[in-house]
């Protein structure tokens, strides 16, 4: 079965520095895969060039058959691709109902509002309050959400437990394992390795810029060895 | 009397300090707009601005396209031109420092207030005042021309309009965010690049509608820009950079600030704006509305 996501040597640059050495990875519909490494190896970068954010970039990229990286930037999420970042990426002078309607719908079988209200049912209560007088957990429900609305076929969330409460932990584990019930396919960076081992399928481990091994869920205990090595944890 | 001076006079001053600041409301309304989504200071502005009012003086000569109607077409014709120069032109600029897009503005108003020179000389020409709007309104202790009445209305429909629609609605929430963070929105699957062209074009459109308002008013003359942008953008540094109220408040402010001033101490009206920016700067670098840090 071929892949919804390739990407086969990816190299990408910010100004003169080579941050990715030919990444290679692939993720099938309907899949969580998670992309673990310790700091600075080039997780976000990887997300941010599959998104066509960053543009210095050679190698290829395909999404559902279509060559992403000839695509300008307001193409990809056309194609299918949503990006949650980071920095979560809430807009101060907007309102958290104007942050959720912000993306434009790029496909049918989005989320209603409705359901999205369901999921995350704080966001109901602030529709009206500014972006960024969210706490760090609601910002990351609304940065995931609104790209729940648009249709999006594939998820790239970067970090998404970054600095949260346990309790939030889990609402997001489980905000994920809904998703994947729905068929969503979800390409997930993490740090924090036994939140990633209750919602991933298969995992890679990234280092300087490559990635170095490929692994299915099954296997996680058998690799703990490595991975505490490679991740220091 | 206020304070020795008669109402009339006094009112007059205000009046015509409402009118002055109608078009610096408008016009550092459209280099807000400009600034806070393109990052660039648009130094053509004053160029768009005269670029209006010569499109209707044309249009009307040679064309016979009334006042009315060059209210429509000139911005659409100037809006259509800037539109032309950020796509081919200042777009190139973006990934430079934004001095260079300053430097770009500033050459391209030059360029363009040169060759109107060149071709009209520097004398104004007069542009009637549309029948409709001829006349005097008697209010009892002064005389409003409707015209200017006229001028102060239009422009606080449309000062009012393009607030609204950047504060107010789905593509005005579109444009906020991509102030803030253009590489996202536009990884949203929004066309950015176009959101600044016609961003530049609606800033640019706006010069031009103030140009035919102020048509009948200062008559047509290539330099009518520069001599009016210089105030503005004292206007834009007092209100602060990037904030769409704060420039159409001060605008209205600082210019009847500037008729006021010609009531009480006439020596001083020429240059209070740039005294009252001075202390703004002194006390509240950001400006009146701008955020600081
Ligand atoms: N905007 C940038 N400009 C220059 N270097 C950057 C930039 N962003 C990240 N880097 C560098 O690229 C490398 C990879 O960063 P990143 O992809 O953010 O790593 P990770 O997400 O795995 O922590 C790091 O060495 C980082 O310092
Ligand atoms: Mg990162």
């Amino acid at each position: 079965m071929s892949a919804l996501l390739n990407v086969s040597d990816l190299n990408a640059w910010y100004g003169e520095s080579h941050i990715l050495h030919g990444v290679n990875m692939h993720v099938t519909e309907g899949e969580t895969v998670c992309i673990l490494g310790r700091n600075g190896m080039g997780k976000t970068t990887t997300l941010r060039s599959i998104m066509g954010l960053v543009r210095k970039r050679t190698g290829a990229i395909t999404f559902a058959g279509q060559d992403v990286m000839a695509m300008p930037l307001h193409r990809t999420a056309r194609a299918g691709l949503g990006f949650v970042p980071e920095e979560r990426g809430i807009f101060a002078s907007l309102s958290v109902d104007e942050n959720l309607m912000l993306p434009p719908v790029v496909a049918p079988g989005g989320m209603t509002l409705d359901e999205i209200f369901q999921l995350f049912p704080n966001l109901l209560e602030r529709r009206n309050s500014p972006g960024t007088k969210l706490s760090g957990g609601e910002q990351q429900m609304l940065a995931m959400a609104r790209i729940l609305r648009t249709g999006a076929r594939c998820l790239l969330l970067d970090e998404p437990t970054e600095g949260l409460a346990p309790v939030i932990i889990d609402a997001i584990g489980a905000v994920l394992r809904e998703l994947k019930s729905r068929g969503m396919t979800v390409v997930l960076v993490e740090q924090n390795f036994r939140f990633a081992s209750k919602v991933a399928d298969r995992f890679y481990v990234m280092d300087h810029g490559v990635m170095t091994h490929e692994f299915p869920v099954g296997e996680l205990d058998a690799r703990m060895g490595m991975l505490q090595e490679t991740l220091g944890v | 009397m206020i304070f020795g001076i008669p109402l009339q006079a006094f009112l007059g001053q205000l009046l015509v300090g409402l009118i002055n600041g109608s078009f610096y409301a408008l016009l550092s309304l459209g280099l807000a707009v400009i600034f806070g989504l393109l990052r660039v200071i648009n130094f053509a502005h004053g160029a768009q601005y005269m670029l209006g009012a010569f499109v209707a003086f044309l249009a009307l000569k040679f064309l016979g396209v009334p006042y009315w109607g060059a209210l429509v077409v000139a911005p659409l014709v100037v809006g259509a031109v800037g539109a032309l120069i950020e796509r081919t032109l200042l777009s190139r600029l973006y990934d430079l420092d934004h001095l260079y897009g300053m430097l770009f503005t500033f050459g391209l108003a030059l360029a363009i207030e040169g060759s109107f020179r060149w071709y009209f000389g520097a004398s104004g020409q007069p542009y009637a005042t549309p029948k409709a709007l001829t006349g005097v309104f008697n209010l009892g202790f002064m005389v409003l021309p409707i015209y200017r009445a006229w001028v102060i209305v239009a422009s606080l429909v449309v000062c009012l309009a393009v607030w609204a629609l950047i504060e107010k609605t789905r593509l005005g929430a579109t444009l906020r965010a991509a102030t803030e963070n253009p590489s996202l929105v536009q990884s949203f699957g929004i066309n950015v690049p176009m959101l600044l062209t016609l961003t530049y074009a609606l800033g640019a459109g706006l010069a031009a509608l103030a140009g035919v308002l102020a048509a009948p008013i200062y008559q047509v003359s290539p330099l009518m820009g520069s001599n009016i942008i210089i105030v503005v953008f004292a206007v834009v540094v007092v209100g602060g950079m990037g904030s769409i109220m704060g420039a159409i408040v001060t605008g209205y402010l600082l210019g009847i600030a500037e008729g006021l001033t010609k009531v009480f101490y006439p020596e001083a009206s020429n240059i209070v704006i740039f005294v009252i920016m001075a202390i703004v700067l002194i006390l509240r670098p950001a400006g009146l509305f701008g955020k600081e840090g």
